[in-house]
């Protein structure tokens, strides 16, 4: 069971999409999970064979559980599997608390014990407890039951109290610094405007990709505010995946990643955008895209927000907030125009990243706003 | 394709980007952004709908134009040649 966010102790296997004797290939999905976030998909780190499922739908297990063994192309197959194993195994009971007469009970009345509650000391099962259980079967038979689905009150409690954790301890770990500017996007957005104009409307771009793309490359020159604060010392991330922080229709939010940003372009980090923004309010997020943003953005300017001061998702160390478009009077080689800009600013881990490094980065944020040709 | 038509599909439209509204109370002269959450990545979405619904292509420069379902049902209908109704 994958940590796909900072606070995420546990999760619940919904479904397996492959079986065992698969061949999976790395990014497959291999099954679904329920989570605070919804619904996410699971994806294979490697090439494999899945040999064994260890984890039966609907089972909650806690944060790295193993799910399953995948093994490598070529091996052999694990001896415990027998060949033609391609259902999916029941769920291993937990050791029930229960006296020797209500096992005795429970074993002549076949009762099982894993479906009741104690009344007993510390809450064992007494012998009471599987006559009455069998007496109500008897009244009326089981049907098998699934847990009910959360409902989607509880789904908004679970996802508030998840943002709740990460923040809390963001706040609570992390020594914010915040710095600002106020970046003139005229010709930023007047370069968009162009290149829409000649666009079919399902191509065309928005704003925030150039935003997106602009943090992209300039992670790539300040590297250090790329990565998490663990165990003490940064530890850089591998590869620039911006996340994206996402408001759900109806509350909460979601950060997903763009993967190696700083290597796509426009076009792709827009269908990618859009693809993760329709994806996150379906509640089909896949793991990797949740558990491996390297640094995020926010985009508050929808809202008219003039600037926004983030919260920094830990572990990550630094988190980029961006305000609304808005005609300013700007002061432009000794006179003063109406300009478009925009306020920037970034939020950083104060143990992991000085002011300087966050004003450096900052600044090659503008400056790669002021060539978005070259994004 | 009548006014009446048109209505009912960019009510339609709206409702896939916004699965919340209820089209059968939504006002047709209030302002869309008074009665809907729409950033600009729904309201790019909404454009996309009303191109593949009716072969409209909204430019940027029309958006403003879109305020709210009768206006937006006036664009459609003069782009696709429907007689503007006598208000």
């Amino acid at each position: 069971m994958p940590a796909l966010g900072a606070e995420m102790e546990a999760g619940t296997l919904v479904q397996w999409l492959k079986l065992p004797g698969d061949a999976l290939k790395r990014g497959d999905i291999i099954a679904v999970v329920d989570t605070e976030k919804g619904a996410i998909e699971i994806e294979v780190f490697d090439d494999g064979v899945l040999d064994r499922i260890l984890i039966a739908p609907g089972e909650k297990v806690p944060v790295g559980t193993p799910l399953a063994f995948i093994r490598a192309v070529g091996e052999a197959p694990s001896a415990a599997v027998p060949h033609a194993a391609l259902t999916i195994p029941s769920a291993p009971r937990p050791e029930c608390r229960a006296s020797p007469g209500a096992r005795k009970a429970a074993e002549d009345l076949k009762v099982d014990l894993a479906t009741l509650v104690g009344t007993g000391p510390g809450g064992a099962i007494t012998r009471e407890d599987v006559e009455r259980a069998a007496g109500r079967a008897r009244e009326a038979p089981p049907v098998p039951t699934a847990p009910a689905p959360p409902s989607p009150a509880d789904k908004m409690a679970a996802m508030r109290a998840a943002i709740a954790a990460a923040m809390s301890r963001s706040k609570r770990e992390i020594p914010h610094i915040y710095l600002s500017t106020t970046i003139d996007m005229s010709d930023a957005l007047a370069w968009l405007s162009a290149e829409n104009q000649r666009r079919a409307v399902d191509r065309r771009l928005l704003p925030v990709v150039l935003l997106v793309k602009a943090v992209a490359r300039a992670v790539v020159e300040v590297p250090g505010v790329n990565g998490f604060w663990v165990a003490d010392r940064f530890k850089p991330g591998s590869g620039v995946h911006v996340g994206c922080a996402i408001a759900l229709r109806g509350g909460g939010l979601v950060a997903p990643a763009i993967h190696d940003a700083d290597r796509k372009d426009l076009d792709t980090v827009m269908s990618e955008l859009t693809d993760l923004v329709a994806r996150a309010r379906r509640g089909t997020l896949r793991s990797s895209e949740l558990a491996d943003p390297t640094i995020t953005v926010t985009n508050l300017g929808d809202l008219g927000v003039e600037a926004a001061f983030a919260v920094i998702y830990p572990p990550q160390v630094a988190i980029v907030g961006f305000g609304k478009v808005m005609p300013r009077p700007w002061v432009v080689d000794g006179r003063i125009e109406s300009r478009t800009v925009l306020t920037a600013t970034v939020s950083a881990d104060h143990r992991a990243v000085d002011g300087r490094r966050a004003g450096q980065f900052l600044s090659a944020i503008e400056r790669r706003l002021q060539a978005v040709g070259q994004l | 394709m009548t006014r009446a038509e048109i209505h009912e599909k960019v009510l339609q439209a709206l409702a896939g980007v916004a699965p919340e509204i209820d089209t059968a109370t939504f006002e047709t002269d209030v302002a869309l952004r008074d009665q809907v959450d729409l950033d600009s990545m729904d309201f790019l979405r909404f454009v996309i709908e009303l191109h593949r619904q009716f072969g409209v292509q909204v430019p940027e420069t029309d958006y403003q134009k879109l305020s709210n379902v009768a206006a937006v049902i006036d664009y459609v209908a003069a782009h696709i040649g429907v007689t503007a109704p006598s208000r």
